[in-house]
């Protein structure tokens, strides 16, 4: 009755190849299940590894931009024979007088060592340096103070100490109270309070602050400055790395290294991506294997399912359909492993970085080239099948035994 | 929705179509000197000059002992395989000449079939595996699932449209499997062996089915190896070592030619 009608019409619908491709997931859902882990690990751990390490590094481009990217370091350097020269005790003030410099602080190294009490061994010095710091220090390094109170210009007198935090945690003082003290060279050294970590000045954190005039009453210090730092426009931050050196040490520039350290510190998050080719390299070999796995299945169903082959081309589908079938059915299973594997490196990211109070970030290359990685194996893994099963003829595909 | 590669074949097979639709009197399917020859070592002639047609309407058993090659002249019938030689000619349209786009789409639009073993898709209900006979001839779900229903009704499974076939007894299974067969409006069905998996009293009740079916117009083939099933047949066709042996529609005259024609070919089967 409506012959020509249904002869006009004979590409199968989007919707009726998306049930067909269903068929074997259905009917088989462990197998299909187990087919698409190896799919959906391979992917995990792809989008895990690019997440992470984004996520990471984003994290330290946040922490440096927040901190400022405009803080200058002015350190002595070596003189021609190999010794460490010496900063002017008058370079700061020479520096303070460019016009696009805003804060100048400094910090002078004392030779001597720091620890607990007098009974510690003598050689158990832990890497903790002694320096005099200026009074405005922590706001031009980008720091605070973790417990107590920093120096100020009565205690910068006296036999008082600030800790920076990884010199606190190796001397085993995580919090002050009144009359701790801290064997300073033969001196006690009174603990008035403990820093944050200091990012943009790392030497900052393993050293015992002590105030100019105290370091030179008490400990033979000669006010020599070791490190100046420096704060300028951020407009002009390159003009004012040039002109350091010159005004630091008008007589020898050469002996004085001026840095950047948020450059520095930029280029090291970009680096910390560098392992991340192995991790991705391990990633690919698990979809590899999952894309075996696939491939066996849906090798395994075309044998298993020939019955159903000879039906359909009895029900009058083409090659055509079955290749399509069977190629949409091995597509399917690798494209349920790959949003699997997503949502997983995802999560386990979001879980890592909520740890570590940092912000998430997926790379779209990681989660969308996780999904194509995907989609591409299904078809590669599932096209010898699909194409064994729409060559097998409709007699041998009905001929059970 | 035509797509170009299958338009000029569409066009053609729509064209035969429409001069088939208009005469009634040309047989719904020919079988005309067909010769099948399995290639292996020895070649196996699995049919040997089988010729007879048959009309609109007519209810048909082929009989036959296992390797007769009733199965072959199944898969023949069906334009699941190709004649080593001979015709076979389906609603006027010869199957030689068609290629596997359109022969596909012919079993799509002409051809039912109902297998002894049912092949029933366990995981869905009665009325989609029903309506999955009409899924390669491009008609929407909707349509489909409507003339589904009309087909269990013809086989009076009309009140379990949503049961899974492993809810249903033998019998009932393949009266789905006939309303699969049944739901594209075909112009012949063909069944192999349809009472095979059922025990003596469904296997009459689904043969009683095809007499109903055969007084509503279908045109059915039944290919069983029972002699007692094929004798309810209004026409009786006998297969032996791959020859028609018997049709018992054919006057005295084919029957005498058919007689005088068998020794001959038999000769060369032996030498």
């Amino acid at each position: 009755m409506t012959e020509a009608a249904t002869f006009e019409m004979r590409k199968l619908r989007p919707t009726d190849l998306g049930r067909l491709s269903t068929v074997g997931l259905r009917t088989r859902k462990l197998r299909a299940g187990l087919s698409a882990l190896g799919i959906a690990i391979g992917v995990a751990a792809i989008v895990a590894v690019l997440g992470l390490s984004s996520s990471a590094s984003a994290g330290l481009l946040n922490e440096i931009s927040s901190l400022g990217t405009n803080l200058l370091v002015v350190q002595s350097g070596q003189t021609l024979f190999g010794t460490t020269a010496e900063l002017p005790v008058v370079a700061p003030a020479m520096i303070a007088r460019i016009g696009a410099v805003t804060r100048v602080e400094q910090i002078g190294s004392i030779t001597g060592n720091v620890y607990r009490s007098p009974l510690i061994p003598t050689i158990d010095t832990n890497a903790i340096t002694i320096d005099a710091a200026s009074l405005g220090l922590l706001p031009t390094v980008g720091t605070s103070v973790a417990e107590g109170s920093y120096l100020n210009a009565a205690t910068a007198q006296e036999p008082v100490a600030v800790l920076g935090a990884a010199a606190a945690q190796r001397l085993g003082i995580d919090q002050v109270y009144l009359g701790e003290r801290i064997w300073l060279d033969n001196e006690w050294f009174y603990v008035a309070g403990i820093l944050k970590p200091a990012i943009l000045a790392p030497a900052v954190d393993s050293s015992v602050l002590v105030g100019f005039a105290a370091a030179e009453h008490y400990l033979g210090f000669d006010g020599h400055p070791s490190t100046i730092y420096v704060r300028a426009k951020t407009s002009q931050v390159n003009t004012v790395y040039g002109l350091l050196a010159a005004t630091a040490n008008p007589q020898n520039p050469s002996e004085v290294d001026v840095s950047l350290p948020s450059t520095a510190l930029v280029a090291q998050a970009d680096a910390q991506g560098a392992f991340d080719g192995l991790f991705v390299g391990l990633g690919a070999v698990a979809l590899l294997v999952g894309a075996i796995g696939v491939a066996n299945i849906m090798i395994i169903s075309v044998l298993e399912r020939r019955s159903e082959i000879g039906l359909r081309r009895a029900l009058g589908a083409t090659r055509g359909h079955i290749l399509g079938q069977f190629l949409a059915e091995s597509i399917l299973i690798a494209l349920f492993g790959g949003t699997i594997g997503v949502g997983a490196g995802t999560l386990s990211t979001a879980v890592y970085t909520a740890a570590k109070h940092e912000v998430i970030v997926i790379p779209t290359l990681a989660w969308a080239g996780g999904m194509g990685a995907a989609i591409i194996i299904g078809a590669v893994a599932g096209l010898w099948p699909a194409m064994r099963a729409a060559r097998m003829s409709p007699t041998e595909a009905l001929w059970t035994v | 929705m035509t797509s170009d590669a299958g338009a000029v074949p569409t066009q053609r097979l729509d064209d035969n179509l429409k001069r088939f639709a208009g005469s009634a009197d040309q047989p719904v399917l020919e079988v005309d000197e067909v010769a099948k020859v399995y290639s292996g070592e020895p070649p196996v002639s699995a049919l040997r000059g089988v010729s007879f047609s048959i009309a609109r309407g007519e209810l048909v058993g082929i009989v036959g002992p296992s390797g007769s090659g009733k199965t072959t002249l199944l898969h023949l019938m069906g334009t699941l395989d190709r004649p080593s030689s001979g015709h076979v000619r389906v609603t006027g349209l010869e199957v030689g000449r068609l290629s596997d786009r359109e022969l596909s789409a012919l079993r799509a639009t002409h051809i039912g079939f109902v297998f002894q073993q049912f092949f029933l898709s366990e995981h869905q209900s009665v009325l989609d595996n029903v309506a999955d006979g009409l899924l390669y001839a491009g008609v929407p779900q909707v349509k489909r699932r409507a003339r589904a229903i009309d087909a269990l009704t013809m086989v009076g499974l009309e009140g379990r449209p949503h049961a899974r076939p492993n809810q249903l007894s033998g019998g009932q299974r393949q009266r789905v499997a006939v309303a699969r067969a049944l739901v594209g409006d075909p112009a012949i069905v063909l069944a192999d062996e349809p009472t095979g998996n059922l025990d003596q009293a469904t296997g009459q009740s689904i043969l009683g089915l095809f007499k109903d079916l055969h007084e509503l117009g279908v045109t059915i083939v039944v290919i069983t190896h029972d002699r007692d099933i094929a004798a309810r047949m209004d026409r009786r066709i006998e297969m032996l070592d791959g020859q028609m042996v018997f049709d018992s529609a054919d006057n005295l005259a084919t029957v005498t030619a058919a007689a005088s024609r068998a020794p001959t070919s038999g000769n060369d089967h032996r030498s």
